[in-house]
């Protein structure tokens, strides 16, 4: 198991270290930050000073090793549009993110889940294929659409909830919903396909050749077992979460990470984009190791395979 | 996620006006609590009026501030502000009598003390002022008296009166010395109509009337008890905001939305032309290689090729028209009475084939926004022949690429930063900077004339002669002016104005 562990460990380091590198360069291609902070009316002679100040024209692997040399020891840099650190920029929008992840996930696990379970209970029924169109449909909806749709109903229409701001509980209901329902069909099909799996094994047969109550065969036998891929996808789906709460976030107008991401590209403010990314996938790569490490305790075969 | 990279307003609009036809009338509750309730679509990095470059930051900055002068938004005469006398000494030497009785909204009389120090201080580049171009011409100022000073200018501007009537705006000495630009930013003093109480960086702002703010500005007094300012960036969200009573007045309608709005009367809709323009240029100087465009019978094929006033009608509307010259009509030196070329794309045929391009070529065309505008153009030109290689970036990445001399052809655009003087337009592309594709001396030498003389009639000759060449040469093709949407509570009277800054200060409730 320690083994294992680290192996899993070195492994996301490495993945930390390739994310970082590439973020970097990508944003270095796309355009120059020099540019982007002088603002349209510059002339070529601001945009070089600013270039000289700020370092922009030493080569990108110099600029990359500096960053990262900074960025070990928990400085991230200076927002170049905001003149402010970016850590301190984060830590004040990072809740409101990590809000809405937490609210999407846990609609998503409550939806999908018993849907799941009954799918799988009589599949080919009407529930079943139900439960189908319900992840096709979500799976295939921009987000943003959706999140207009339930704009002009439940907000232009009827008046129940609010649009934007993150002011009230009730700002994040429209927010979770689109959000989670986004996670919605994966988790649902694994359940599905879990139980169906786990329903068919001779050891719920003889759960029910004991007569055990239907109720105790699907809760206690079944579910349990089908349950375990479930919590380790919905670690990583609680990462998709956070980078998919970049959409949402602009729709509804929340003023979180995601938002802060969105702008900062539209910015070329490239120390806070770079930031982003790199706590996004810092606590994709965490969430993912520890799902690898669940994974490995619930069920043994995993760590010696 | 599913961001799909369709075009979301075709994808929208079925659904908008779904919402838009069985919307209940919403109550509003800005009126009756005496709020006006608006919103901004991005983020300003600061309140500092020197330290932001987007254009909410001027709308904020007219509210809080005050500048010497004040242009006029209909007749753009420059009128008395804080300063209320303003005499030449000679070309670089301004003299500035200053109004009595001016506070500052924490209590800080105003005086020459504090134009003194705002002049000299935003001048001095160590201060890292970001927009330089609006401060770059002052030298410094001095004490005459207690309420008057002295200008130095670098060099002659005629510019000067327009930029102290907008952007260069006072600042109380005392409390900047201590606040500076971070404190400046989150906790703004000025002498405006309008005084900030609460600032959420990014997020969300509120504005109280100045209930001491000085008699005979020339803004007048202001009306509304309250304004607070929201970011959201989304305009489907802000329209949904509208709708629903969340907001009082948007702006930056899409068009297609302010149509459908307008149709059920809830809400007034008032469209108002803003000083941007757009234009192709061409690579005449041939700074991208040996390219077609250095013959000039191209250029004026591609002139004739354009279908601008199509475009302006099925596409723009509202109250953009086709521009005939290299600047914005209200300019000052903006004469629209040079070269016209009319739509003919049969004489454009001609045109090329008398330059040797009977079958055409192959040309890189470059553009960073609406792109439907883009595409309609590059229809126009595939007509004359001319195949075009599309390609879409973002501001900053085509920029410096044309900066580099990368790019022979694009569909650029520019606000003039809401300067009305043809110096922040044609001067900033003819002077043989980087961004310049014509490199003609000539063009240069007399907008350099225009630039720097303060006797309007020169001046006017000069940029007269100079936009004369360049469309006699087709190095541009002024495109069309661009408009704004505003919708806004039928109980408010709002009237935008051309300049693109919308005027809280003037507003009311009816």
């Amino acid at each position: 198991m320690l083994i294992y562990s680290m192996k899993r460990l070195g492994l996301a380091v490495l993945v930390s270290l390739a994310v970082s590198f590439i973020s970097f360069s990508l944003l270095y291609l796309s355009g120059d930050p020099a540019t982007a902070m002088a603002g349209e009316t510059a002339s070529s002679e601001d945009i070089e000073a600013i270039r000289t100040l700020y370092g922009f024209d030493r080569p990108i692997m110099v600029q990359y090793a500096d960053w990262l040399a900074r960025a070990v020891t928990g400085d991230l840099g200076r927002s170049l549009y905001f003149n402010a650190p970016v850590t301190e920029m984060i830590a004040e929008r990072l809740p409101t993110t990590m809000m809405l992840g937490v609210c999407a996930i846990l609609f998503a696990i409550i939806l999908a889940v018993p849907l799941g379970v009954i799918a799988a209970m009589r599949p080919n029924s009407v529930v079943d294929r139900f439960a189908l169109l319900l992840s096709v449909i979500g799976q295939a909806m921009p987000s943003f659409w959706f999140a207009l749709v339930l704009i002009v109903i439940l907000n232009v229409n009827l008046g129940w909830l609010p649009t934007s701001g993150s002011d009230t509980w009730a700002h994040f209901v429209m927010p979770t919903i689109v959000l989670g329902y986004y996670a919605t069909p994966a988790i649902m099909r694994l359940t599905r396909a879990g139980m169906l799996d786990v329903l068919s094994a001779d050891y719920i047969r003889t759960a029910r050749a004991k007569g055990l109550s239907p109720g105790s065969v699907l809760f206690k036998h079944a579910l349990r077992n089908a349950i375990i891929p479930v919590v380790s996808l919905a670690a990583v789906q609680f990462g998709f979460m956070l980078g998919g709460s970049i959409v949402v976030e602009t729709v509804f107008a929340l003023h979180g990470a995601g938002l802060l991401a969105w702008e900062s590209i539209s910015r070329n403010d490239l120390p806070t984009v770079q930031a982003v990314i790199l706590v996004f996938s810092m606590i994709y790569i965490v969430l993912t190791f520890l799902s690898d490490l669940l994974n490995a305790w619930l069920d043994p075969r995993v760590r010696v395979g | 996620m599913n961001i799909k990279l369709l075009p979301r307003g075709v994808v929208l609009s079925g659904l908008i006006a779904a919402g838009l036809l069985a919307a209940p009338g919403a109550a509003f509750a800005g009126k009756a609590d005496d709020t006006l309730n608006l919103a901004f679509d991005r983020e300003l990095e600061s309140l500092d009026n020197y330290f932001n470059t987007a254009r909410e930051g001027i709308i904020v900055s007219r509210l809080v501030w005050d500048g010497l002068l004040y242009r006029n938004p209909e007749t753009f005469a420059y009128e008395p502000n804080l300063a209320t006398a303003w005499e030449y000494v000679d070309d670089t030497t301004l003299d500035l009598t200053l109004r009595e009785g001016v506070t500052f909204h924490n209590g800080e009389p105003f005086d020459a003390d504090d134009v003194v120090y705002t002049l000299n201080w935003v001048a001095d580049p160590e201060n890292g002022v970001k927009t330089q171009r609006n401060v770059s011409w002052i030298e410094g100022a001095e004490k005459l008296g207690d309420f008057k000073v002295r200008l130095k200018m670098k060099a002659p501007f005629p510019a000067a009166l327009e930029y102290l009537s907008g952007p260069v705006v006072m600042y109380p000495n005392e409390y900047y010395a201590e606040a500076g630009p971070e404190g400046m930013g989150v906790k703004p003093v000025g002498t405006g109509p309008y005084k900030v109480t609460e600032v959420e960086p990014g997020r969300r702002f509120v504005f109280e009337l100045n209930e001491n703010y000085y008699d005979g500005s020339p803004k007048g007094k202001p009306s509304i008890g309250k304004l607070v300012v929201r970011t959201i960036q989304d305009s489907n969200t802000r329209l949904a905001e509208l709708l629903s009573g969340g907001l009082d007045w948007i702006w930056r309608v899409p068009v297609d939305q302010a149509e459908r709005l307008a149709s059920r009367d809830q809400f007034s809709l008032v469209n108002a032309a803003s000083m941007r323009i757009g234009y192709i240029y061409m690579d005449a100087a041939g700074r991208t290689g040996e390219n077609p465009f250095q013959n000039k019978l191209v250029r004026q094929a591609v002139a004739h090729a354009i279908n601008r006033q199509g475009i302006v009608d099925a596409l723009l509307k509202g109250e953009s028209e086709v521009v005939h010259s290299a600047c914005f009509p209200t300019q000052v030196g903006c004469t629209q009475d040079v070269t016209k070329y009319e739509y003919n794309p049969e004489k454009a045929k001609e045109l090329m084939a008398e330059a040797g391009y009977a079958d055409g070529f192959t040309m890189k065309f470059s553009a960073y926004r609406e792109r439907p505008f883009a595409e309609a153009m590059i229809s126009n030109l595939n007509a004359i022949g001319i195949t075009t290689e599309f390609e879409y970036l973002k501001y900053a990445a085509l920029r410096d690429k044309i900066r580099a001399g990368e790019v022979p052809m694009g569909f650029m655009t520019w606000g003039s930063y809401s300067i009305n003087d043809v110096s922040a337009i044609t001067s900033n592309f003819f002077k043989l900077s980087s961004d310049d594709y014509a490199q003609d001396e000539e063009v240069r030498d007399l907008l350099e004339k225009g630039d720097t003389n303060i006797d309007t009639s020169v001046r006017e000759a000069a940029y007269s002669a100079a936009l004369s060449k360049i469309a006699d040469e087709a190095y541009w093709l002024p495109l069309f002016s661009y408009n704004i949407w505003y919708a806004f509570t039928k109980d408010l009277e709002f009237t935008p104005t051309q300049d693109e800054i919308p005027r809280f200060f003037t507003a009311k409730w009816k």
